[in-house]
Order: structure tokens, then C-alpha cells, then sequence
């Protein structure tokens, strides 16, 4: 037995073609058709290899291999360890495991010791030496390595991190534990027991009974029933049916998904199972963007693992039930994230979104009822299949069960990914996880939900973020997209972004979207350039209402969100913008003015030196002047001044 | 098949379930405007100019692609229609090139009909326009992208109707439009040139070659006949300008009702050629001379008479022609068989 997958011995009969119904049990808890010591005890020790429980001899070195710690150093530290713990002979004890992201890429590289639970960042190639010396041969901590809170505080711990503290970690459990390229990895934590749960105890009407009560709603934005998706797909006439896991993910600076594919694609599979088995369908596609090599590259592995010991194929753990999985890759358009754009896509079409009714569940796929679910909605089915819907039903609230990911980015002092249960005041996530605004600065806004979500403020941080609550005040949670705003950023040039995106992505299709979302922009652009003017505005807001309530897909009809909540919540920043040709946050560069002020100057002349177009004027040890006129903007007699007295606004 | 009530602009109707708001509105004679609906092709939905306003719904649904359901209020121009209909006028016109007046399409035009109907003029957005260089090479479709309003009408027909799918959308957001595949050009496009996308263009980005700038709509008169080409007998509408053929659409009605296929749509040049042959020739003396119709028959029937006389009928063969109908086929075998008696006969269509 070379690993936990393998026979135990000769007793074992199972084969995929054949396959054992007890197998995946088996594998962790068995051997279960014969009664053998040595059998036991060889699976225990794989199982605590993966575990590595707290009275564990040996040592897990945890090196994150996200996207993140990868791109910031991380891809030989796995190396430098090795050579290390060979040459101090340790070998035998400690083992060093690559893993997916630790969602806090911010301080990575970052490096896990279990059992212990020692948690170092930052880590540099040239830190290895110290962290096998003094950590693994002599006991101690290395100090310098472990997080810092801004205010000083060291924390040993991961769990104590107060990004990590306020989190519920709940579909994120295994992303960064364990080894997502080993399906016994993944058996070893327990994966897979909800597929065999619902194979031996569960009828297909039961499943969907469950996942009904458990209050499941779609995590891909728009928060739709699950269970009651299902139970349409499964009512539906037709004996093919499909089932999509939407991994398009497509909303920028969102990487949910992504991490989840990348941590723990195990997890999506089995929900995929378990959809197929209640809708009954038999086919399964991932329909996964091109630029997520790592995720698609592991995703190819689970799939290939899950068909190698009959998790996927025909008669699936001598159930009879039968289903398979397809990857698709999508080339990368936000568009094909929407449900018929996507299908079409897979289809060998061009991805653009058709009409509904007929919705998906009815005709979907090839005109075949089909069920289409988020990623993080899939992964969160073992774990409600697991717990029971009573115990799930504990997180969150009553209308929004469970948890959500987030991607927490923009000026927060932790960015990263965070779960948490539905229902926590966005002040929590913002300031207690997110450790509030970076360098002292104060909030400003949080946009939530990414191109079609809206920007909400100071007033509303107390909000519980779920499905509901933050529709009301013009955002919405979208698929977890959360972008922390400070004092310096300009609203406009905010909304300007998401409709850059937004124009760039429509697919043409209906006037509205194509057309409008052009003259949205440009009148944006204009704003931005201090060149539009109150006529504009009533324009803007008119191709809003337009676009909202004639466009034929959400791309279109949710796009206007973050103009409509930004000139909600920050209007007189548009109308500085409009009227007075200033931007009050200093970020539009046509606006900005660049001035002296005199009772600060000294008249060093360190400006007027560097000016590279001689905008500045003046006699030594008298104040300058800025000809505004010449002046290209450039910035520079800001930073040489030593004084302050250069303004910007 | 069961049937619903509703309500469009305070007028209630019964229609039978499954049908859309577009069709019910018409047949009470309310008439919502269309860009992209096509009842030829597959519901599409993508114009918008459709919207209209339904009681409790938030959004406006498009009619041509939304189905009645029991109960319905529709108005079909209300406040918020009219702002979202010549918004969208307004957005599609912001667009476009300013052209109606040396437009081959003018007066035949949805947009022109439209605009003027909602009082919508250009200017309304500021801002790019689309720029590409209008293509002409190939005999003959011209198409101008730049007036191109995107309703996908010649994509759904050239590949539910024709079969070719020769075109297609490209590209995203504002850069969206239709093209050939890697922009190759319609010669090597895989396009037989039917023409039927020319024929449901509501605008004038694809107009025919060699009618340009010979003559408007309303300069024309259309006379109806059947094409000259072959037996399936196509209806055919000749442009007729000062007794000249113009251009040829289809004829709307018959077998092939809106389509063609290239010989009958575009294969008219022969029409005003001069060496079309016009008048029947005879050889007198070693030279062809005009005659009369009468004569040249007489001096046939004469001719067919004495060889059959003086060598039987199996002296004479008959070649039948393609470009007649089945039935002057049919009359031309009896004629042979019956009244030449022979039976050395053929189809051209054999060859
Ligand atoms: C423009 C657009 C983009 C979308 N992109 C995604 C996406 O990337 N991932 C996703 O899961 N859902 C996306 N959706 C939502 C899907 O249409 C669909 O509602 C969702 O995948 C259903 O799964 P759920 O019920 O599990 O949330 C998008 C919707 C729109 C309109
Ligand atoms: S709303 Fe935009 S993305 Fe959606 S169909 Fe219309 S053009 Fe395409
Ligand atoms: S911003 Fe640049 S160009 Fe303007 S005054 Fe300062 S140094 Fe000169
Ligand atoms: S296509 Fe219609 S609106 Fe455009 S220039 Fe021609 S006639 Fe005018
Ligand atoms: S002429 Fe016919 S084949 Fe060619 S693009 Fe138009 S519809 Fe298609
Ligand atoms: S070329 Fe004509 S038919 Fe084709 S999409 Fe453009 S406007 Fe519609
Ligand atoms: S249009 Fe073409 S198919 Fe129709 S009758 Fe003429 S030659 Fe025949
Ligand atoms: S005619 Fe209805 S959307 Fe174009």
C-alpha cells in the first residue's frame, strides 16, 4: 500500500469496473470486509499524514503555493526546505507540503508549521535556514517572521491572527491545508462521506428536500433558491439533463472562485455528484476561464483521480448511479459568466445571452433541462450534507443561510479572502477582519458586487451584509467582490472604471447595453476631464434608468448600479467635478491643480530646479509661484519640496 | 390550446397562450415598432425599440419575445416607453452616419421611418462613432458597418434559411459587429450571394451593387413576374425605372417569398444588353436577318413538316429547356412525341 487509495491487501476487491460499495469508507476508516491490525494501522498513518493530529511525532511544513505567495517568492522555498531538513538529517520527522492560498497573499509568502500551528510570513528564501534551525532543530520560534498587527503585536498563531479570527472558515477549511492535487488528501479530511451519505441513505427526492430547507441560495449574485433550481431541473420532462459549474468568475479583482478550484476542487466535484444524483443527470460540465491555468490544471487532475477509482463513470461505487465531468475552458469574456451566454458558449457558439423563459431548468444546455450553480454554491452541498441542514442553518441568517467568501481589496489593511457567516455588519469585515483603512487614512466607501454593484458608505457600515439587506441602500453582494475605499479616492473615477469594464465587456447584443454604456463612459471620461456640464449629468442619469430597464441581460441591466449609487451617496463630488472643475479627492489628473502656498515657501528654489518645464518662478528666499498654464502635472515639486508648502487639490 | 386574457392600452384581447405581446398588439392593429423582430427567423429580443410597459414589472420586456400571461396590463406608449424608445433611437442615431441623403436605403429605411415617427434627431449623444472602411469587394453586396444597427436579422437568416453562416457578430461592446470569418471578405466567406440578408437589412448597411445610385424607392414601380432562370420558378419583383430594370427583390409571395438565390436576384444585366437577341433571325442567303415572329414559326412548322415527311421522325431531336416550367415541359414531350413522333428527347438539365 503506497497510499491511502491502494488496496490494503489481497482481501480488497475493489475495482472501477467492479467497484466496492463501502470503498470510500473503507479507505478511512477500514479496512471494513476484513478485520486486520496491520491493515488499520496503515491507513491510520496516511490518514494522520494529512492530518497530522496534535499528539503527531512527525511535522508538517505547510509552504502556500496560491497564486499570491507564488508570485511574491514562494516557488523555491519548497526546495531551500528540503535541502535544509536533509542536511540537519530530519528528514524522517518533517515533512514539507505545498498547498493552494491562504486567501492573506498580502503578507506572504507564507509558511505553516503543524502541529504546532506556527504561522510565518513574509518569508524569504534566505529565512529557510533560520526557520529549520531554530524552529525545527532547536524549538524556537522565529520571532521576526511571525505577523505584526500595525499596532505592534506579534500574534505566534494562525487562528489568532485577527484577519483569520474573525473568519469563519467553513468552505475554506481545507484551501491551504491540504494538498489539493491528492484526492486521499481530500478523503483524508473527510471529503467525499456526503456523496456516499446520499448514494446509501438518501432517494434523489430527499437530497433536494434538504438542500430546500437548508436555505441554500446561489453564490454567483443573484442569490437564487438552490434547492428550488433543483427540484424545477428535476421535475423537468427529459431523461438528459445536465449539470454546470459556473466558474467563469469574470467580476475583476474576484477570486472566490478561483481559490476554492485551487484549494479544495474536490469539494466542487462532490457537490457536482450530488446535484447529478438529485436532478438526475448523468452529465457534469465545468465551465472554467482560460486565464485560471492553476485552477483548470488542478481541476484536470481531480477529475482524472475521481475517474481512476470510480468516484466519476458509470455505476458509481456499485450504486448504480452514473455521472461524468467535462471541462470547458471559456476564453475569458465577464459575459459568459451569464447562464445562456455560457451555455451557448459550451454549445461551440458565441456567448451571448438569450431571452428567458425558457429558463435553464427547463431548456438549457443543448435545449436539455439544466442546472447551473456557482462554484462556492457546489462546495457548500457536502458540507450542508454533512452537518444537516439544522446544524448549517446556525450560520448565517434566516433568509441567507451559510457563509460567503469575499474578496477584500482596495485600501484595507489585510486584504484578502474572507469567510464569513451571512449576516456580520460590513464595519466587522472592513475594520475588525480587514483591519481598517491602510496608513491612517479614514473610509470613504466600500463597493460591493463589483460591475454591478454599488458603492455604499459611512452610514451604512453597521449593515448586516447578506442577499437582502443591502439591495435596499443600492448595492448589492453580488458574487463577493469588496473593494475598501479611502478618503483619497475619487467616486467618479470609480464609476468610470467599473463602465470601462462594463463597455468593454457587453456583447453587443442589444442597444441599450452596447450603445448606452459608450455614452455613459464618455460622459464619465468627460466629468473626469472636467469638461462636461450639468446637461451631461441629467443624460447620465436618463441612460441610467434606460439601460436598467431595457437591457436584455444583468450585464446590462445591473451596469448602471455603480453610477446610480455613487451619485447617490457622493453627488456633490460629481458636481465639483462639474461645476467647479475640481476633483475633491485630488485622483483626476485633468483636474488637478498644483499650487504654492506662500506662507509656507521658503524659497530654497528645489521646485523651480526641478520643474521640468519651468513652470515655477520665483527669487531665492521668496515664495514661488506655480504658472498653472505651463505646469504638466507631473508632480515632482510635490515630492522634492521639503516643506509642504506644494499643494495638490 | 388554451387562450389569455389581457389588457394593451385599455383594450382587452383574448389571445391564444404562447403568443407575444408584439403579435397580440398587432392584431388589434396597435402597432409597436421593431428593429430586429423577424417572424422568418428565431426570436431574438436584442433591438429593444420593442419595450413596452407592463403593470407591476419593474423592467420594460420586449415585446416581440415576451408571452402574454393571464392578467397582463401592457401599454405600449407609455411615459417611460417614449423615453426609453427614443432614448434608444437616440443611441442607435449618435452612431450612425449622417447620410439619408445619398442613402440607397432612404425611404425604405426602419431607423429613418422611426426616427421621424418618435421626432428624433441625431446629436442627442456626443461622442465616437464607428469607423470602418465600407466594403464593396465583390460583385455584388456592398456593406457599410457604419450603418450597421446590429439586429443580427442577416446572421439569423444567412444561417436559418440559407444555411450558410457566412457572417457572424465579432467582437465586444462598442467595437461589436458583423463580419465574415478573420474579416476575409464575403468572396471567401463561404457566401453564395443570395442576397436574402440584403433582402431583411431594416437599414442601408447591405444594399446591392449594381443598383447604386441609379434610383429611390419611390422613383420605381415594382412589377411582379417569375424568374427566367430556372423551373423552380422563383416570383421575382422588377425595379422599373423609365422602363428600365433597376434591381430585382424578391417577390414576397410564392415558393420563395422573401429569398432568391444569385442568378435570380442579381442576373439581370441580360435584360438591357445590347446584344440580347430581341427579335427571331432567319439565314437567308448565307446571312441572319431580323423577321417576324410569324414568319420565323411558318418557316419552322415548315421545315419540322418536311423532314418529317421525308426522313421520319426519328430524324428529329428535341432539347428541352431548364429555364421552362414543368408544364411547358410536359407540353414540349407531348409535342414531340405526339405531334414530331419521335422520341429523341432531352433536358438540358442533363448535361
Ligand atoms: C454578466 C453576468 C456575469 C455573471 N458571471 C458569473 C460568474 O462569473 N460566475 C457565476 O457563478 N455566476 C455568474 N453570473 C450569474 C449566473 O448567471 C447565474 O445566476 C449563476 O451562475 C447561478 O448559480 P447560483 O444559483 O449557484 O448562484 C453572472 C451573471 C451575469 C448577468
Ligand atoms: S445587456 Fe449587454 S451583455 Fe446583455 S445581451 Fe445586452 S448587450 Fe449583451
Ligand atoms: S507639477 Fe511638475 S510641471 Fe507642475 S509645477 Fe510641479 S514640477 Fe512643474
Ligand atoms: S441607413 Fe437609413 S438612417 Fe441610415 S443613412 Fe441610410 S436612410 Fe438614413
Ligand atoms: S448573400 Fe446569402 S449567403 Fe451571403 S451572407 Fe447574405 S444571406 Fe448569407
Ligand atoms: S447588416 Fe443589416 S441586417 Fe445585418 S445586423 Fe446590420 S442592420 Fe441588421
Ligand atoms: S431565383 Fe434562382 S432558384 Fe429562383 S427561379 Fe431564379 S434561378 Fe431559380
Ligand atoms: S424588435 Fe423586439 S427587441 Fe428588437
Amino acid at each position: 500500500m503506497r497510499n491511502l487509495m491502494e488496496a490494503c491487501c489481497q482481501r480488497c476487491t475493489h475495482t472501477p469496473a467492479s467497484p466496492c460499495s463501502e470503498y470510500l469508507l473503507c479507505r478511512t476508516e477500514g479496512p471494513l470486509c476484513h478485520e486486520s491490525k496491520e491493515c488499520r494501522q496503515q491507513r491510520k498513518a496516511f490518514i494522520d499524514e494529512v492530518t497530522i493530529p496534535s499528539d503527531s511525532p512527525g511535522r508538517q511544513i505547510i509552504v502556500c503555493g496560491g497564486t499570491g505567495c507564488t508570485s511574491s517568492g514562494a516557488a523555491n522555498l519548497v526546495d531551500l526546505l528540503n535541502q535544509e531538513i536533509t542536511a540537519h538529517n530530519l528528514g524522517n520527522s518533517v515533512q514539507v507540503k505545498k498547498t493552494s492560498c491562504h486567501g492573506f497573499c498580502e503578507n506572504g509568502p507564507i509558511l505553516h508549521i503543524k502541529p504546532e500551528g506556527i504561522f510565518y510570513t513574509k518569508v524569504k528564501p534566505k529565512d529557510i535556514q533560520d526557520i529549520v534551525l531554530s524552529h525545527l532543530v532547536n524549538q524556537q520560534v522565529v520571532k521576526r517572521l511571525l505577523y505584526q498587527d500595525t499596532a505592534g503585536n506579534s500574534y505566534p498563531y494562525f487562528q489568532d491572527i485577527p484577519f483569520y479570527a474573525g473568519q469563519t472558515r467553513l468552505l475554506l477549511r481545507n484551501c491551504g491545508q491540504i494538498n489539493p492535487e491528492s484526492l486521499a488528501d481530500y478523503l483524508a479530511v473527510g471529503g467525499y462521506r456526503s456523496l456516499v451519505k446520499v448514494l446509501q441513505q438518501m432517494t434523489p427526492d430527499e437530497v433536494i428536500e434538504e438542500v430546500q430547507r437548508s436555505g441554500l441560495r446561489g453564490r454567483g449574485g443573484a442569490g437564487f433558491p438552490t434547492g428550488r433550481k433543483w427540484a424545477s431541473a428535476r421535475k423537468a420532462a427529459g431523461d438528459v439533463k445536465y449539470i454546470i459549474c459556473n466558474a467563469d468568475e469574470g467580476d475583476p479583482g474576484a477570486f472566490m472562485d478561483r481559490s476554492l478550484l485551487e484549494g479544495d476542487p474536490h469539494s466542487v466535484l462532490e457537490g457536482m455528484l450530488i446535484a447529478g444524483f438529485a436532478v438526475g443527470s448523468t452529465k457534469g460540465y465545468i465551465y472554467c476561464r482560460a486565464e485560471y491555468p492553476l485552477a483548470i490544471k488542478r481541476l484536470k487532475i481531480a477529475i482524472h483521480q475521481a475517474q481512476q477509482v470510480g468516484l466519476l463513470g458509470s455505476n458509481i461505487m456499485g450504486s448504480g448511479f452514473q455521472f461524468d465531468i467535462a471541462l470547458k475552458e471559456g476564453a475569458g469574456a465577464f459575459v459568459c459568466g451569464e447562464g445562456t451566454a455560457l451555455q451557448a458558449s459550451i454549445e461551440g457558439l458565441r456567448g451571448m445571452p438569450r431571452v428567458k423563459p425558457p429558463r435553464s431548468t427547463e431548456k438549457g444546455l443543448w435545449e436539455k433541462p439544466t442546472v447551473l450553480n456557482n462554484v462556492e454554491t457546489l462546495a457548500n452541498i457536502p458540507v450542508l450534507i454533512q452537518t444537516g441542514t439544522e446544524a448549517y442553518r446556525k450560520l448565517g441568517t434566516v433568509k441567507s443561510p451559510g457563509t460567503k467568501i469575499f474578496a477584500l481589496s482596495g485600501a484595507v489593511t489585510n486584504p484578502g479572502l474572507v469567510e464569513i457567516p451571512m449576516g456580520q455588519p460590513l464595519r466587522e469585515i472592513i475594520f475588525g477582519i480587514g483591519g481598517g483603512i491602510r496608513d491612517g487614512k479614514s473610509f470613504k466607501a466600500v463597493q460591493l458586487g463589483g460591475p454591478s454593484g454599488g458603492c455604499l458608505t459611512e452610514q451604512h457600515l453597521e449593515l448586516p451584509v447578506d442577499f437582502d439587506s443591502l439591495t435596499t441602500a443600492g448595492a448589492t453582494i453580488g458574487s463577493g467582490g469588496m473593494v475598501v475605499m479611502g478618503e483619497d479616492t475619487c467616486m467618479v473615477d470609480v464609476a468610470r472604471f467599473f463602465l470601462a469594464f462594463t463597455q468593454a465587456e457587453s456583447c453587443g447584443k442589444c442597444t441599450p447595453c452596447r450603445e448606452g454604456t459608450k455614452r455613459m463612459l464618455e460622459i464619465l471620461e468627460r466629468i473626469c476631464q472636467g469638461k462636461a456640464d450639468l446637461k451631461d449629468l441629467g443624460d447620465l442619469e436618463r441612460l441610467c434608468r434606460v439601460v436598467k430597464n431595457t437591457s436584455l441581460c444583468g450585464l446590462g441591466q445591473a451596469c448602471p448600479n455603480p453610477v446610480l449609487s455613487t451619485l447617490q451617496y457622493f453627488r456633490e463630488e460629481y458636481l465639483a467635478h462639474i461645476v467647479e472643475k475640481r476633483c475633491p479627492a485630488g485622483v483626476c489628473s485633468s483636474l488637478v491643480r498644483y499650487s504654492i502656498a506662500a506662507d509656507r515657501c521658503r524659497g530654497c528654489g528645489l521646485c523651480l530646479k526641478n520643474c521640468p518645464v519651468g513652470a515655477i518662478e520665483g527669487e531665492k528666499k521668496q515664495p514661488h509661484t506655480i504658472t498653472a498654464e505651463r505646469c504638466i502635472k507631473c508632480g515632482v515639486c510635490l515630492d522634492k519640496c521639503k516643506f509642504g508648502a506644494v499643494l495638490r487639490g | 390550446m388554451s387562450e389569455v386574457t389581457i389588457i394593451i392600452n385599455e383594450q382587452p384581447i383574448t389571445v391564444p397562450a404562447g403568443t407575444t405581446i408584439l403579435t397580440a398588439a398587432r392584431d388589434v392593429g396597435i402597432e409597436i415598432p421593431t428593429l430586429c423582430h423577424d417572424p422568418e427567423v428565431s426570436r431574438y429580443g436584442g433591438c429593444r425599440l420593442c419595450v413596452v410597459e407592463v403593470a407591476g414589472w419593474g423592467s420594460l420586456p420586449a415585446a416581440c419575445v415576451t408571452e402574454v400571461r393571464p392578467g397582463m396590463v401592457i401599454e405600449t406608449e407609455s411615459a417611460r416607453v417614449l423615453e426609453a424608445r427614443r432614448t434608444i433611437l437616440e443611441l442607435l442615431l449618435a452612431n450612425h452616419p449622417e447620410d439619408c441623403l445619398t442613402c440607397e436605403k432612404t425611404g425604405a429605411c426602419a431607423l429613418q421611418d422611426y426616427a421621424y415617427r418618435y421626432g428624433v434627431r441625431r446629436g442627442a449623444f456626443l461622442g465616437e462613432r464607428q469607423n470602418h472602411p465600407v466594403e464593396a469587394d465583390n460583385p455584388f453586396i456592398v456593406r457599410d458597418m457604419n450603418k450597421c444597427i446590429l439586429c443580427g436579422k442577416c446572421v439569423r437568416v444567412c444561417s436559418e434559411v440559407v444555411g450558410r453562416s457566412a457572417i457572424d457578430f465579432s467582437h465586444r461592446g462598442f467595437r461589436a459587429r458583423i463580419a465574415t470569418a478573420l474579416d476575409e471578405g464575403l468572396q471567401q466567406s463561404g457566401c453564395v450571394f443570395c442576397g436574402s440578408c440584403l433582402e431583411v437589412c431594416p437599414v442601408g448597411a447591405l444594399t446591392g451593387k449594381q443598383r447604386r445610385g441609379k434610383g429611390r424607392p419611390w422613383e420605381m414601380t415594382s412589377v411582379t413576374t417569375t424568374c427566367p432562370y430556372c423551373g423552380v420558378g422563383c416570383q421575382l419583383k422588377l425595379q422599373v425605372k423609365n422602363q428600365r430594370v433597376i434591381g430585382v427583390m424578391a417577390g414576397g409571395s410564392g415558393l420563395n417569398g422573401r429569398h432568391l438565390c444569385v442568378k435570380g436576384r442579381f442576373g439581370h444585366g441580360f435584360i438591357h444588353h445590347p446584344d440580347r437577341l430581341k427579335k427571331p433571325l432567319l439565314r437567308k442567303a448565307g446571312v441572319l436577318q431580323e423577321v417576324s415572329w410569324s414568319e420565323a414559326l411558318a418557316y419552322t412548322a415548315q421545315r419540322l413538316s418536311q423532314i418529317k415527311q421525308h426522313s421520319g421522325g426519328a430524324a428529329i431531336g428535341v432539347l428541352a429547356s431548364a429555364r421552362i416550367s414543368n408544364e411547358e415541359n410536359y407540353l414540349l414531350n407531348k409535342f414531340a412525341r405526339r405531334v414530331l413522333a419521335t422520341n429523341n428527347l432531352d433536358h438540358c438539365a442533363r448535361l
